[in-house]
């Protein structure tokens, strides 16, 4: 068996919800630090992309690989492991409103499947939780509880607490549905910049094309710590241009009718296609 | 032809699946203790206010309603007895179940249920906690712990609620009164009356947890998760308590 890089991949996977098919026949793949944006109607099947790859769904029929190992026969048990590699934002957050935030973002630290020994002292859990808060320039919030925040800090948080494991693959189901223009670009400012700082691989859901389009187009620059387009003249931190390293894929009702670059994206005759390509559209 | 039965028969299936997997989860750990203790709180020393009073209120309207028929035989005398077992056997598990099938199975079923259409549930599992050792094994313990302790309170105060009524309407001295309701209970009764709220127990958690974990469709399918949750756990009381009753008749 060939040595696979791929950080992500769906061989054929099929899913259906009593008759509709949610997943028809999808296969992709990702290499790690890649982006993969998924663009695509209400109920085409965005979300059950996400849910697949982490095992929070199973396939009806074909494979689903991640980190070059077929999960699809994996257990709930089992995949506990593997989903401390993989950090998930959920659409609304996710959060849990009877925990502060400070619990919140502790607890993929504190309910990991590991030996006692491995497990971090509470010291330990408090300064990443803190970082993870900081990176999000949320670190004031700590003791607060979810109800008391703004929609888009709920957001900010639920980042935090997705990559507070440091996970190699991040999953962004619609980070920007229902939020105001200016916290949109706030919260994919941050996923630019986790990109960019870690080098994480992302596969982000979401109605807007121009998220994708700031995603493969700028980058995060450490030096002033701003997001700016990448022809600007300044030393990105060792990932490929981002305009080769962010793939789109469209997908209707189940099928993945499109994958390639932002350019093959706008050239592409398609009607269906077309209709995500409008740049501003929020 | 049976096309109708198979909603049900799938329900039932998948009710069993959860029960089977929260009762494997008592002897697993991570023990949730900090969660067992909170619903124990929740439950038991929440309902404890309700139940005293429902339980204090029964006795007193069965020894009133009592008292007229008794009169008839001049047995009245005997109303010490006839409270004791009706509450001990029947009236004390039931009443009680049913309460905390209201006041609590609904809960259980609402909150479980908002966390499930808020996507927490699926959160919890995608950063590795099974929700069922988290959320439906606690709640199972502390009801199965708590409710036994609530009937045996709500039977206790009936019985003085019963008494009050005796000594102040009906010449009974209190005395009297007690000594035949105790008297009176055989070891057959007091098992019947800690058997059935152990069953009612497990029955009014899992109902609720059930009923929370596959709520759907929103605030308004929250709603209906905690309606059904809350009719199907009174109703299996009944079912049960009928059911037991003929087995513990028999085993006099």
């Amino acid at each position: 068996m060939p040595q696979d890089a791929t950080i992500v991949r769906f061989e054929d996977v099929s899913l259906h919800y009593g008759e509709t098919p949610a997943l028809d026949h999808l296969s992709f793949s990702m290499k790690p630090g890649e982006t993969s944006i998924v663009l695509g109607a209400a109920g085409s099947g965005k979300t059950m992309l996400l849910k697949c790859a982490v095992g929070l769904v199973k396939p009806d029929s074909g494979r689903v690989f991640l980190f070059g190992e077929d999960v699809t026969p994996w257990t709930e048990t089992q995949m506990f492991a593997m989903r401390e590699k993989v950090g998930i934002l959920f659409q609304e957050g996710g959060l849990f409103d009877s925990l502060t935030i400070a619990e919140n973002v502790a607890y993929p630290l504190e309910n990991r499947p590991v030996s006692a020994e491995e497990k971090l002292s509470e010291a330990e859990i408090m300064e990443r939780v803190s970082e993870s808060l900081r990176f999000v320039e949320l670190e004031h919030t700590l003791e607060k509880f979810p109800s008391e925040l703004s929609g888009g800090m709920r957001r900010r948080v639920g980042i935090a607490r997705a990559v507070v494991t440091r996970p190699p693959l991040v999953l962004y189901d619609s980070p920007t549905a229902g939020l105001d223009p200016i916290t949109a670009n706030t919260i994919i400012n941050l996923i630019i910049k986790e990109r960019d700082l870690r080098n994480t691989a992302a596969i982000m859901v979401t109605h807007r094309f121009l998220d994708g389009h700031l995603m493969a187009n700028f980058r995060y620059n450490p030096n002033n710590g701003n997001v700016e387009p990448h022809n600007v003249d300044h030393l990105a931190t060792g990932t490929e241009d981002t305009a080769v390293s962010t793939r789109f894929l469209v997908m209707n009702e189940g099928r993945l009718v499109f994958e390639g670059s932002e350019r093959e994206l706008l050239a592409s005759p398609d009607p269906y296609v077309q209709k995500f390509c409008k740049p501003g559209t929020s | 032809m049976l096309d109708f039965l198979k909603q049900p028969i799938e329900t039932f299936q998948e009710f069993l699946f959860l029960s089977g997997r929260a009762f494997r989860n008592i002897f697993r750990s991570p023990h949730y203790a900090d969660d067992i203790l909170l619903q124990m709180d929740i439950i038991g020393v929440g309902s404890l206010f309700i139940v005293t009073l429902i339980g204090f209120f029964s006795g007193v309207v069965m020894s009133l309603q009592m008292s007229r028929a008794l009169a008839t035989y001049g047995a009245q005398g005997k109303i010490g007895e006839i409270v004791s077992i009706t509450l001990v056997r029947e009236l004390g598990p039931v009443l009680t179940a049913v309460l905390v099938a209201g006041r609590n199975a609904s809960g259980i079923a609402s909150e479980i249920g908002s966390m499930r259409v808020t996507e927490q549930i699926d959160a919890m599992r995608a950063l590795g906690t099974d929700p069922v050792q988290k959320l439906v094994t606690p709640r199972l313990i502390a009801t199965a712990v708590v409710l036994p302790l609530l009937t045996i309170i709500a039977d206790f105060i009936g019985l003085l609620g019963g008494g009050l009524i005796a000594s102040t309407m009906m010449n009974i001295s209190f005395d009297q009164y007690w000594n035949s309701a105790w008297r009176i209970l055989e070891y057959n009764d007091l098992v019947q009356g800690l058997v059935k709220p152990f069953l009612f127990a497990l029955v009014i958690a899992l109902v609720g947890c059930y009923y929370g974990i596959h709520t759907s469709g929103g605030t308004q399918g929250v709603g209906r998760a905690t309606t059904k949750a809350v009719v199907v756990a009174s109703v299996w009381v009944f079912v049960i308590t009928s059911l037991l009753d003929p087995l513990f008749v028999n085993l006099q």
